[in-house]
């Protein structure tokens, strides 16, 4: 903890994501009209009219109000995504690499099926397929990201497989399946933590893609859709575009500067040194 | 003879956090003209820090704050980059303890060698090509030919020693730095390395400063000691004076802890054998692909013998002899291919991994590495019991026991609530000893299990093994490459070689009176034999 407080870009991260947190929590005490609802002539900038700090879109919908709807947005698909990217990749990454042989090669040969698909690719027909929901997105979005987790999980336990400690909890007459669980992974967690850190901040880039793309939840306001309706009058009002871009690129470095801060104060030794 | 190498008031500083401020301070000691200077301590006593400071090759945050080494009229520790990387290989040559971490796996042996000269720039290409040939020669490789087109991981470990040699060699140095360049070899190879060191130390009539903990290699091949202990320098004389007259405490205390050749008096076996191995046999097959041969390597080659109750047994042998796996396939760690392991009459090796699961506790092991044996994230109370509540035993009970265990080798009751990063490598030790003891085996296997130990810690773990063993009169396996160790501690030695058991008899008479050619070998290769039996008849 001591060594993630020294690492100041971690900080400023952290404090970052828990404004951007906060945003999303208290969001309808903010705005308690949806964010859809046209309030205001459309095409106001920002600061012009007294309760539109941001000014309003197209249609005079409130862009304050969207951004922090769409903070909520984000936020969920980064987290549940992850979440189930996790799910499937550590039980398959450990097992794969805690048995070898056969299941090994089988994990890692449809592990290998979902690498070779472009993964932006894969996730636009899963949506289109499945149809935008909030569900399907999720769940798109965390199907495309598990293989790293599944790689690096059984990398890890590979490498620890080998350890003295586990052949003692193999003397000691622990099942494979508490070994694994009790006695492998846990000493594998640090770096699937700093792993899921990244996979969140890439999981936010891509819900706003499928959004820019018009892949969103038609009945949700989200960041990427809100580039997505700004982007053809990029030239008369280009900060319907820049303001969501600008919350976007935020929470993205946030998350970022949050996983290095926990790389360095996870794994010490590979922390860069003397400087 | 006048001085090489002189140090004066050195003093390295640690980064903050570390165990103590200063690697090394205020000291002081001069490397004469065609000697060898041996550097002896324990792990953490700064000798190899000393070596690195002076190469150089400090760690990040590790610093020389103080003090002066004059080399050739020059202050080392004054110059700037490009003048030390100069006398780096060139007038200061160095070699490690792992070879084969420190060559290069991709390049040739002749390349590396040849690329000293081209960072020096001395040499056309093909003076370079001819001057490692005759390095290769020299330092004794057969088939120098060959051996400059031979990649690191084609050498044996001996082989790649000397490669190193010769790359520290290629520039004629007027000094060698030698950083526990055997402590990574076996016995046989070490004794063969120790003389190449010797021999080419006079030929060059370099000064020669050799960093070990082993007062065996001092013996065999110091002209100087130097005594340290916790970044001081306790005792310094010509190796004479220091290893038959100790002035300062610790050295004495380094002196005795060493294993003597002093042989027990073997104790009879009379009680029935708790285990019994017949015809042991394993051998690792290495599929081969589409254009490379299968690979088989025979680890055990029917292996027969068997442990009484109440016996020690010990297994020697050199690294690639199939010890360990003997012992990993008596607790089936190891799958062997065919063989009887009695375990009291009982086949270990036709149980079903069901049945297996609860036969484990009855053997138990003892690991090598005390950092790697325990897991980190696990407190000490838990490490030792869970074994029995696994097999049964109430928690409640098995805390109890635990704790009763931690005070039976010797670490106080708190140590059952913490984790294994706050032990010394010799407490890991004990604490993996009070493990094997909670499942209550009827054999338990030590692997290796005081190597990776200073000898100081090791004599106490030794000492702690032999009195669990009386009191408790246990059956003990005891797998080492250290001769003089399973001299201490075995009523009966076995000795491998290539997968086979060439001898099997009581400690004295493998020792005094051996049989096998490879035995006697052995014995010859360990190093300060003479000076090992001399202070035992003193004595």
């Amino acid at each position: 903890m001591t060594r993630f407080a020294r690492n100041r870009g971690a900080l400023l991260g952290l404090l970052i994501l828990i404004c951007v947190v906060l945003l999303a929590v208290f969001a309808p005490l903010l705005f308690p009209d949806s964010p859809w609802k046209m309030v205001q002539r459309p095409f106001l900038p920002p600061l012009a009219v007294e309760g539109m700090p941001l000014g309003t879109d197209t249609l005079g919908r409130n862009v304050a109000a969207g951004l922090v709807y769409g903070a909520r947005v984000s936020l969920i698909v980064g987290l549940v995504s992850t979440a189930v990217a996790l799910l499937i990749g550590i039980p398959l990454g450990a097992l794969a690499g805690f048995y070898g042989g056969w299941i090994d090669e089988g994990a890692m040969r449809f592990t290998e099926f979902f690498q070779t698909i472009p993964s932006f690719a894969l996730a636009i027909v899963l949506v289109a397929i499945l149809e935008p929901h909030l569900t399907s997105i999720t769940l798109a979005i965390a199907i495309v990201s598990w293989p790293p987790v599944a790689r690096l999980v059984r990398a890890e336990v590979l490498s620890l497989r080998r350890r003295e400690f586990v052949d003692a909890a193999r003397l000691a007459g622990l099942s494979n399946m508490r070994i694994l669980f009790g006695h492998i992974l846990p000493n594998a967690m640090s770096p699937i933590i700093v792993m899921a850190s990244l996979m969140v901040a890439t999981a936010i880039l891509l819900e706003s893609s499928l959004s820019f793309l018009g892949l969103g939840d038609p009945n949700i306001m989200s960041w990427g859709y809100m580039i997505g309706a700004a982007r053809t009058v990029i030239r008369t009002a280009w900060w319907l575009s820049f303001i969501p871009g600008v919350a976007i690129l935020l929470t993205v470095l946030a998350l970022n500067l949050i996983g290095e801060g926990l790389n360095d104060a996870l794994n010490p030794r590979l922390a860069r040194k003397g400087r | 003879m006048s001085t090489a190498l002189s140090i004066h008031d050195l003093a390295i500083a640690l980064p903050a956090g570390a165990d103590r401020a200063f690697a090394v301070r205020n000291i002081s000691f001069d490397l004469q003209e065609r000697e060898i200077l041996c550097v002896v301590g324990e792990s953490g006593s700064g000798k190899s820090m000393t070596a690195n400071a002076l190469m150089g090759l400090l760690p990040d945050l590790v610093h020389v704050t103080e003090g002066a080494a004059v080399f050739e009229g020059r202050d080392l520790f004054s110059l700037p980059d490009s003048a030390r990387r100069a006398l780096r290989g060139d007038r200061i040559g160095m070699i490690f303890q792992e070879p084969m971490s420190a060559l290069n796996p991709l390049m040739r042996i002749g390349d590396q060698i040849a690329e000293v000269y081209e960072a020096h720039n001395r040499f056309t290409p093909a003076e370079r090509k001819e001057r490692a040939l005759s390095l290769i020669g020299e330092v004794g490789l057969p088939d120098p030919e060959k051996i400059i087109r031979a990649y690191p991981f084609q050498l044996s470990g001996g082989q790649r020693q000397r490669a190193m040699i010769a790359m520290a060699l290629a520039l004629d140095p007027a000094i060698l730095i030698a950083d526990e360049p055997t402590t990574a070899l076996d016995v046989t190879t070490q004794a063969q390395i120790l003389e190449l060191i010797k021999t080419i130390q006079q030929r060059h009539g370099m000064a020669v400063m050799f960093i070990t903990h082993d007062f065996g290699v001092v013996a065999e091949i110091a002209d100087r000691v130097i005594v340290m202990r916790y970044g001081d320098i306790v005792e310094q004389g010509s190796a004479a004076q220091v290893l038959e007259a100790p002035q300062h405490d610790y050295t004495r205390a380094l002196l005795a802890a060493i294993p003597s050749d002093s042989v027990p008096e073997p104790h009879p076996v009379t009680t029935a054998p708790v285990l019994e191995v017949r015809d042991l046999r394993k051998t690792y097959v290495t599929s081969g692909g589409l254009f490379k041969p299968t690979r088989s390597v025979t680890a055990i080659d029917g292996v027969s013998f068997t442990v009484a109750r109440g016996e020690v047994l010990g297994i020697v042998g050199e690294s690639g002899s199939g010890k360990s796996t003997v012992g990993r396939a008596i607790v089936r760690l190891v799958e062997p291919d065919s063989g009887q392991i009695l375990l009291d009459g009982e086949d270990m090796n036709a149980l079903t991994p069901q049945q297996l699961r609860h036969a484990r506790r009855r053997v138990q092991m003892i690991f090598q590495d005390p950092y790697a044996s325990l897991n980190p994230r696990k407190k000490i109370l838990s490490a030792i019991s869970e074994g029995p509540i696994t097999q049964g035993v109430p928690v409640a009970e098995a805390h109890a026991r635990a704790r009763e265990l931690l005070d039976t080798v010797g670490l106080e009751a708190s140590a059952a609530e913490r984790f294994p990063h706050e032990f010394s490598g010799g407490q890991r030790q004990r604490i993996g000893i009070a493990r094997a003891l909670a499942m209550d085996p009827d054999l338990i296997i030590a692997d290796e299990a005081v190597s990776a130990l200073d000898v100081s810690i090791q004599a106490q773990v030794l000492e702690l093994l032999r009195d669990l063993q009386q009191r408790l009169g246990l059956s003990l396996l005891f797998i080492t490459h250290d001769l003089r160790v399973a001299a201490q501690l075995c009523d009966r030695i076995a000795v491998m070689q290539r997968g086979k058991l060439v001898e099997i008899g009581p400690v004295s008479d493998v020792f005094l009176t051996p049989k096998a050619e490879y035995t006697r070998n052995l014995l010859a290769a360990v190093p300060g034999a003479d000076w090992g039996n001399r202070a035992a008849t003193a004595s």
